[in-house]
């Protein structure tokens, strides 16, 4: 079993205009730098975005945007990207912002093959519209359902040539589940490994779920808020 | 003159109790975390999927991956965990986090929050703060008392998009400290030099004063 492709661009080859994309990440962190990067270069557009950001105006998705490659996107906070406000404000760009955690578990309910899921994100406001609410133990909840999506593209730690992946700290976030739910998944990876090399305790997503991996290169890993201390 | 952000957090900062496990929101929750009691020991949840968030990096010790659910630079405590955005909101959904903390753009006196979005300008996203109160055992607002326009920001009903319903249980501004019950927003405590009728005169919503309302003690 063998899935590693040479780079980005094989990775995503099978991707075309118009598909419906899964693409990990929070804010800058966790991000498929270089899956992105190949998207701009090859320029497909009209595409369906689903991520938690959108990036910020020249990094992550925003560099999609700024190439008009991206007709639509679901997420749940899209501040920090003047590029995605004017798009919006001139209905250039179709937004359906969705609570966080309905987002994550849209995503997981994809993955294990569930259908759809009841919420409570979202009981009572415009989220709600258009929902069918059901009461359960005299709580309201909204039907959800699971995300449909062609591809996804996560970026992991350490993975192997069978596909498991490790994350490393917060840039965990999303792209497991994402990696989980797309129908083709593809893994970019810090460090490709032997397999064998993962201790089998330690891989957070097994390699089933995944279809291609590769090895990336020149990852910039931009930090958004810098905030330290001072010793002492 | 009421509290200013500072003191607003470190009046919150009392209502921590050991043991508890607590989601800080972005803004003037995030400075709780500056004031935890001695003896009081929490678990800071950060919703992007780290509980134990650690204080900021040192100097040329920050690491892209590791951030909390501001973007910020973080680091880890001894006993943290990390996890995925599912199980984050998991534990969130299922009511283990015992208190959350978030800012407001309005506040009703029946609980409802309004904090995600101005119609006819930017709108950013709700991020987890429906998900968060939606859940959530215990939410404390923190807030001024009234917007820049001097508006009240303590209604009978919100005029923005809601965030949730029926949902906060405790209101801190800077000028005193709110429970919400049945009869609206009982005021519990008042900022030092702040008086009552600056409080009626600024609260929209309906307002419970009882007799024993006291001086905020620091």
């Amino acid at each position: 079993m063998n899935k590693v492709v040479a780079n980005a661009d094989e990775a995503i080859k099978g991707i075309e205009s118009g598909m419906t994309l899964m693409l990990g990440g929070f804010g800058l962190c966790g991000i498929p730098e270089n899956c992105i990067a190949a998207l701009v270069r090859k320029g497909v557009n009209n595409l369906t975005c689903i991520s938690n950001n959108a990036g910020v105006d020249d990094f992550g998705i925003g560099l999609m945007l700024q190439q008009k490659q991206v007709k639509k996107m679901i997420s749940s906070y899209v501040g920090e990207n003047a590029e995605f406000e004017r798009q919006l404000l001139s209905g250039e760009l179709e937004v359906e912002l969705i609570p966080q955690g309905t987002l994550a578990t849209r995503c997981m309910a994809s993955g294990y093959g569930m259908p759809a899921v009841y919420l409570l994100a979202g009981v009572g406001t415009e989220v709600a519209e258009g929902k069918e609410v059901r009461n359960f133990n005299g709580k309201d909840y909204l039907l959800e359902y699971a995300f449909d999506s062609d591809f996804a593209i996560v970026k992991a730690w350490k993975g192997d040539a069978q596909g498991n992946l490790v994350f490393k700290d917060t840039a965990r976030n999303f792209n497991p589940m994402m990696a989980m739910a797309g129908k083709i998944t593809i893994a970019e990876v810090e460090e490709l490994v032997p397999v064998g090399e993962l201790h089998p305790n330690e891989i957070h997503t097994p390699g089933i779920y995944v279809h291609h991996i590769f090895q990336g290169k020149d990852y910039e890993k931009r930090i958004e808020q810098r905030t330290t201390r001072k010793k002492n | 003159m009421g509290l200013n952000k500072e003191q607003i957090a470190q009046r919150i900062a009392k209502e921590l109790q050991n043991g508890f496990y607590v989601n800080l929101g972005i803004g003037i929750p995030t400075l709780v975390a500056n004031y935890i009691p001695d003896g009081v020991n929490v678990v800071l949840q950060s919703e992007n999927g780290l509980l134990g968030m650690g204080p900021f990096p040192f100097e040329g010790e920050e690491d892209a991956d590791l951030i909390n659910a501001g973007k910020q630079t973080i680091t880890t405590l001894p006993g943290s965990a990390f996890f995925d955005s599912a199980m984050s909101f998991g534990m969130i959904r299922a009511g283990k986090v015992d208190l959350t903390v978030l800012g407001a753009m309005e506040v009703a006196d029946n609980g409802d929050i309004a904090n995600w979005k101005i119609p006819g300008k930017m709108v950013k996203g709700m991020g987890g703060a429906m998900d968060l109160v939606a859940a959530a055992k215990n939410i404390i607002v923190a807030m001024q008392h009234t917007n820049p326009k001097g508006e009240s920001k303590l209604l009978s009903k919100c005029t923005l998009p809601l965030t949730g319903i029926k949902c906060v249980k405790k209101v801190v501004t800077d000028l005193g400290v709110f429970d919400i019950i049945a009869d609206g927003f009982r005021c519990l405590e008042h900022a030092p030099g702040v008086t009552l009728d600056e409080i009626k005169a600024k609260t929209a919503g309906r307002l419970v004063i009882d007799d024993d309302v006291k001086e905020m003690v620091f």
